[in-house]
């Protein structure tokens, strides 16, 4: 069993109060009611409005009631007659009974009608139903487990291993090789290949320039890998040409950053 | 056994249990417990699991700042994601708080620099090992957000509607790449200081205001304490903060847009 709210409990129940009221004097509210000549009508016309206007019957026979409660207060609302205008009204006979006035057998109530409005113009909003989890717990779980295993990856990881610390720094005294950090490695790689203002400053800036484009650049919508082949295999191609370049950085260059095995020299490199 | 005793008699058992009741009672069903955690929350007294209650776990917790209440399916498949974008941020998370406890014994001067960090690794508890977790979890940062742009690309995630958060996610590639660089720096040995120079040194080829620029980098015109303090303030300060800037229009975006993408 859920357990609603006390508040939501409350407010339903003066709702139910209210609606409770309301219906005992079906008279009093603002109900269909003719606004003009409403005698007139008589009583064996009503099933035909009925059936011409599309009014239910239980409404004709609510605002009959009221008729000939109180027939002639309904004469002194001024705007019921300029709703029975607006309202597009079957023939005159059965117009009384089609009116949906608002005049009040109380206090003076009008109501005016603002607009006209064609079934259909009236927009509406639909969204095709997705498939759909709630985040607690599915989605919350997950992410949980994956930063316990990251936390436990990297603690086991620190434990077993220890960061660098190499001697102080001394600017008198270059290592050889030096080395950038690993994801600059490959800028350090074009260098052995480049100017250094090409190397350096003219391609990474080219490729963050580009990566920055890559959503205004490829046009295609299509999501599917099958449906953007082209896109892939660049991507792809620069991704393992990258990666290419920081792996022989890291691994192949040794002294005077000079091409070396590193299963016969050893890796000069240090994260 | 076929009746529980506690072996010496006393009653014991009748303590612990009313404890615990004054437990469900007072604590959690007092004001101050209930105050604290919202209708709704998997903590409050007498939680069931509900439809409702699920929603109302996100919907009345911090949490609704990032997630919706639901997810499409193939979101919660770990084969979609691979939590790359997930385990960056709590990287960061992690990167943060390690670094505020580094902070709390270095100092970023030349004369003291060094020997901050060998203290820190000998004399310090856990020293070592924080400084381990900072350093292995910022190459893994880096790594993961490498990854993380490839898995997205390779998705078309960058597609409309999702263009510019593409765009902020290359800015947040960038930014991460800065905060690793300006931290290679800091233990101030010469692994740091080689490889940094190697790094700045492209700078200076940058046409017209190259030098320039590689001089508000460094400080001066070689990598020494100006530089030191500099990259520390940029390093613990200026890049966190941006990075978070963007990484709030980044988490925001991705809800506007109209959550995760696809599926393929």
């Amino acid at each position: 069993m859920v357990d609603i709210p006390e508040h939501l409990l409350k407010r339903s129940k003066d709702a139910k109060g209210k609606a409770g009221g309301a219906a005992d004097a079906p008279a009093d509210a603002p109900e269909p009611e003719e606004a003009a000549g409403a005698a007139e009508a008589s009583e064996a016309d009503a099933p035909a409005a009925a059936e011409s206007s599309g009014i239910p019957a239980h409404l004709l026979a609510r605002s009959k009631a009221a008729r000939s409660k109180g027939g002639d207060e309904g004469d002194d609302a001024g705007g019921a007659t300029k709703a029975a205008t607006a309202t597009k009204t079957p023939p005159a006979k059965a117009a009384p009974a089609a009116k949906p006035a608002a005049a009040g057998a109380g206090p003076a109530r009008t109501q005016r009608l603002l607009a006209v409005v064609k079934a259909g113009s009236i927009q509406t909003t639909k969204k095709d139903p997705v498939d759909k989890v709630n985040v607690w717990p599915h989605l919350l779980v997950e992410e949980f487990v994956a930063l316990l295993l990251v936390t436990a990856f990297l603690m086991v990881f620190s434990v077993l291993l220890s960061a660098p610390l190499q001697d102080q720094a001394n600017p008198n005294l270059t290592p050889n090789p030096s080395k950038a950090p690993w994801y600059f490695l490959g800028l350090q790689e074009l260098l052995t290949m480049f100017h250094p203002m090409v190397a350096g400053v003219t391609i990474p800036g080219i490729g963050i320039f580009a990566l920055l484009a890559v959503p205004y650049i490829d046009r295609n919508p299509a999501t599917k890998p099958s449906e953007r082949k082209f896109a892939i295999a660049i991507f792809t191609f620069f991704l393992i040409y990258w990666s290419v370049l920081v792996m022989f950085g890291v691994f192949f260059r040794g002294p005077g950053f000079n091409f070396v095995w590193p299963w016969a020299d050893g890796i000069f490199f240090d994260f | 056994m076929a009746t529980k005793t506690n072996g010496n008699g006393n009653g014991k058992g009748k303590i612990a249990e009313s404890v615990s009741n004054v437990m469900t009672e007072k604590v959690h069903g007092g004001q101050v417990w209930s105050s604290i955690f919202r209708p709704g929350s998997v903590f409050r007294k007498g939680y069931s699991d509900s439809p409702r209650n699920r929603a109302y776990t996100v919907m009345n917790s911090v949490l609704y700042h990032l997630h919706p209440v639901k997810v499409k399916r193939h979101a919660v498949k770990v084969s979609y994601t691979l939590c790359l974008g997930g385990v960056s941020f709590f990287l960061f998370i992690l990167l943060t708080v390690t670094g505020i406890f580094l902070m709390f014994v270095y100092r970023p001067t030349a004369a003291n620099a060094y020997q901050d960090i060998q203290a820190l690794q000998t004399q310090v508890a856990f020293g070592l090992l924080v400084r381990n977790l900072h350093r292995w979890g910022a190459h893994l940062m880096t790594f993961t957000v490498f990854l993380h742009m490839a898995r997205v690309f390779y998705h078309g995630a960058y597609k409309p509607p999702r263009e510019f958060n593409w765009v902020v996610g290359v800015i947040l590639l960038v930014l991460t790449l800065m905060l690793a660089f300006t931290g290679y720096l800091l233990p101030w040995d010469q692994l740091a200081l080689w490889a940094v120079t190697v790094g700045t040194n492209m700078i200076g080829f940058t046409p017209v205001f190259g030098d320039q620029v590689r001089f508000i980098l460094l400080g001066s015109n070689e990598i020494g304490p100006n530089t030191l303090l500099r990259w520390y303030t940029l390093h613990v300060l200026m890049f966190p903060f941006i990075l978070v800037i963007f990484l709030a229009i980044h988490f925001w975006r991705v809800r506007k847009d109209g959550g995760i993408s696809g599926p393929l």
